[in-house]
């Protein structure tokens, strides 16, 4: 029985990585939900933005880095990071002009909007992968560590070590941040009033003389936002590859989904539930239980519940078990 | 008439368009946009079955493709006697127990009263079966794939003709669209769409991942063929005595032969499903699915039960994707789980229907054919768009050859403005519905 060694591998592979993954699938289901909420249709160009926006990003950055500017400790994609949502912004914003402008205008089912952003996914991937090509880049510098596993080992004299990425704790905070910003603004403003308004009643807000072209101007300035922070943080805490932004669709909808679409606290909420899961469901338990358990009854195998190659698997699951029991999330969203 | 004309007219430009490709590149070239065009207009046919008559929005159309693919290793391929041996039973008998544990879970939901006790006894049942299924699974998976791992190592088929093969992969792909359908329809439009994402994406992984089934990505290669190989029409004197009769080298005429086979068979395919669906069109049943996708809330109040007429379209439209996708690894000869991207074979299906006419089954199948062709010809004319472009510029300027490398990610652009444009400009395709 060795509980804080326990508790330290489980921080280690569990609880830090989860946190981190969490926050950016809460960034990115922040953006699905806006558009859901606001625009009332599902954006499957949304992974596709925040490659977009993270690889803006990263060509600032490494012009950066050739120019011998940096951070120090921290990565220099922190400062590309304005750039990219700028650069994310101004596309979205001419997507909606050249594409669901149209649409709205001509009051189109919500399923036509969805086959639409469909053709953008198309288009926006074809522009990343035209500029920076479908491959893996890195572009990741400063301090790896804030603790890395042989510091904590010699500092407590225990025998798992506890390491602590730069980049998730960047995550972390930035995630706050961003989320605290967002929420000020739709809570205290009155442009985020009058955003709150239109996705609550569209007629009634019209009728209160809310402009609805600029609310809408509004969602996508903050989605760009939204959108590049999340793919940019992904980006440095893994690495950045185009076809892995497709795949994170799949939780990021089900994030917003388990949270209850249209809802920003419920986006949140499943953000964590949904990385929360698949970091337990897919870790190798041995460890653990082997310092938990006395050491008759130390398990053999892994006890790995499934493998890595299933995270997919997990969030689909648990967004099964939500339209199965309680379709409108845990944090009651819309319904259409 | 007008529109009969217009029509034949637009499927004589296609076959022109094809038949350009024989002139100018190869015949060889040629047949196989012909094969993978008639493949994708089942594909289009299905998804057009479930969108066009009864607007479901299913973006999992590479899991079913998928499944089909398996299907044709799970029926032609020759049995692994060993891995069979040693731990076939295991591993079915694991199989058995997972079913079981969820048909346990959802007896114990329906038979038990709302509450608590209900809540914590199913997942006692599920949390437990899941443990007794891996416990029994497991080692029967390690036993098998240990089999001669470079040649084997999975259970095999049953060495069934291939053609069985296609048929058995419709059933697949309708189970899995059962199981979907059950828990996604009903509810909002958006959340079968991202469902069946998610189920396409798992039945990737399992291909990728279950090597005592598939061999993963490890591939299953040397799949049986319909039609004879084209090394033994080779050597059939009598076959290359009749191809120097119309003047053809055996080679030529050998692959030419084969691929002609295979468009015979696929043509065959495309033709009964396009009269079952025509069939179904025109059908009573088919007037009741455009009626609830025009209006959901009339038809229910005319007591109509959408839930269920979406389950049966649902089911069918998957099946003719799994049928389509059992088609094309007959063709391929090979399963590569790895090259199922969903980008090819979920949204490329998409926009065949999109632009050939949603809601009209021949306009489907004009799309299908239409949309592989340029698919196939759009890389070489945006390598020659890019030969163009970068002329002027000196050779081994980054530029120039940057230009040049991503030529090949052309596709999807082009793709995404075509959707786009024919969404905006002429939301009805090119052969509208009537």
């Amino acid at each position: 029985m060795d509980l804080l060694n326990a508790f330290v591998s489980l921080a280690n592979y569990v609880l830090i990585p989860g946190i981190a993954y969490g926050s950016q699938l809460a960034l990115g289901a922040l953006g699905v939900t806006l558009v859901y909420g606001i625009l009332r249709f599902s954006n499957f160009a949304h992974g596709d933005t925040m490659a977009f926006g993270a690889m803006i990003t990263v060509l600032m950055t490494w012009w950066l880095q050739s120019l011998g500017v940096s951070l120090g400790p921290l990565p220099t994609a922190l400062l590309a990071l304005p750039f990219g949502i700028a650069g994310c912004i101004l596309l979205l914003l001419a997507t909606d002009r050249a594409v669901y402008h149209f649409y709205r205008e001509k009051k189109a089912k919500p399923v036509i909007l969805a086959i639409v952003s469909l053709g953008v996914m198309f288009i926006m991937n074809g522009i990343v992968r035209f500029i920076i090509g479908p491959d893996d880049q890195r572009f990741l510098d400063g301090e790896r560590f804030l603790i890395s596993a042989g510091d904590f080992k010699k500092m407590t004299g225990l025998e798992e070590g506890l390491a602590i990425k730069t980049t998730q704790v960047i995550t972390v905070i930035t995630a706050i941040i961003v989320v605290s910003l967002l929420f000020w603004f739709l809570n205290r403003t009155r442009s985020g009033k009058s955003m709150r308004a239109y996705s609550d009643n569209e007629d009634l807000a019209l009728l209160s003389g809310i402009n609805p072209e600029r609310v809408v101007m509004l969602t996508w300035v903050i989605v760009g936002a939204l959108a590049t922070v999340a793919g940019v943080l992904y980006g440095l805490d893994k690495s950045f590859k185009p076809f892995t932004y497709f795949q994170l669709l799949l939780p990021i909808f089900a994030s917003a989904i388990v949270g209850g679409l249209g809802s920003p606290v419920g986006a949140i909420a499943g953000g964590f539930v949904i990385a929360f899961s698949e970091v337990t469901i897919t870790y190798a338990w041995k460890k653990v239980l082997g310092y938990m358990m006395p050491d008759s009854l130390a398990p053999d195998g892994l006890v790995q519940l499934l493998s890595t190659d299933y995270k997919f698997a997990v969030s689909f699951a648990i967004l099964l078990i939500v339209l199965l029991f309680k379709p409108t999330g845990l944090f009651k969203g819309q319904s259409v | 008439m007008n529109d009969i004309v217009r029509n034949v007219g637009l499927f004589a430009i296609v076959g022109v368009l094809i038949l350009l490709t024989g002139f100018l590149q190869s015949w060889n070239a040629a047949l196989l946009i012909l094969n993978m065009g008639l493949i994708s207009a089942v594909m289009a046919l299905g998804v057009n079955l479930q969108w066009g008559f009864a607007g479901l929005f299913n973006i999992g159309v590479m899991g079913f493709v998928a499944l089909g693919g398996l299907a044709t290793v799970l029926v032609s391929m020759p049995p692994t006697t060993e891995a069979w041996a040693v731990g076939g039973l295991r591993v079915m008998l694991g199989l058995v127990l997972g079913a079981a544990t969820i048909i346990a879970g959802v007896l114990t939901y329906r038979t038990m009263k709302p509450g608590r006790a209900r809540a914590i006894a199913m997942i006692v049942v599920l949390v437990a079966g899941f443990f007794i299924f891996r416990a029994v699974l497991d080692p029967g998976v390690e036993l098998i794939e240990a089999v001669n791992p470079a040649a084997t190592g999975y259970l095999g088929g049953l060495g069934l003709p291939v053609i069985v093969a296609w048929p058995v992969g419709g059933v697949l792909a309708a189970g899995v669209a059962w199981l979907i359908g059950k828990t996604a329809l009903g509810l909002r439009s958006d959340y079968l769409a991202i469902a069946t994402l998610g189920i396409a994406e798992i039945i990737i992984a399992v291909l990728k991942n279950e090597d005592w089934m598939s061999r993963g990505v490890k591939n299953v290669i040397g799949i049986p063929r319909p039609v004879p190989f084209e090394i033994d029409l080779q050597n059939d004197p009598g076959f290359v005595e009749r191809a120097a009769g119309i003047g053809f080298d055996p080679v030529m005429a050998s692959t030419l032969y084969v691929k002609l086979l295979y468009a015979g068979l696929f043509l065959v395919v495309l033709v009964v499903l396009l009269w079952l669906a025509q069939m179904a069109l025109a059908s009573p049943w088919g007037r009741m699915l455009r009626a609830i996708r025009d209006n959901e809330v009339s038809a229910e109040a005319m007591g109509k039960d959408v839930k269920k007429r979406h389950l049966q379209v649902f089911i069918l439209g998957s099946a003719i994707c799994g049928i389509a996708g059992a088609m094309m690894t007959t063709l391929d000869g090979q399963l590569t789980p790895s090259s199922y991207q969903p980008l090819r074979f979920t949204f490329l299906v998409w926009v065949m229907v999109i632009v050939g006419g949603s809601g009209n089954n021949f306009g489907a199948v004009l799309g299908g054919f239409l949309i592989w062709f340029l698919w196939v010809q759009v890389e070489p004319m945006g390598r020659l768009l890019m030969d163009l472009i970068t002329a002027g510029m000196a050779d081994g300027y980054w530029l120039k050859e940057h230009l040049i490398e991503s030529a090949a990610h052309m596709r999807l652009l082009t793709m995404g403005i075509v959707l786009l444009l024919v969404l905006r400009f002429s939301p009805r395709g090119l052969i509208p519905e009537k």
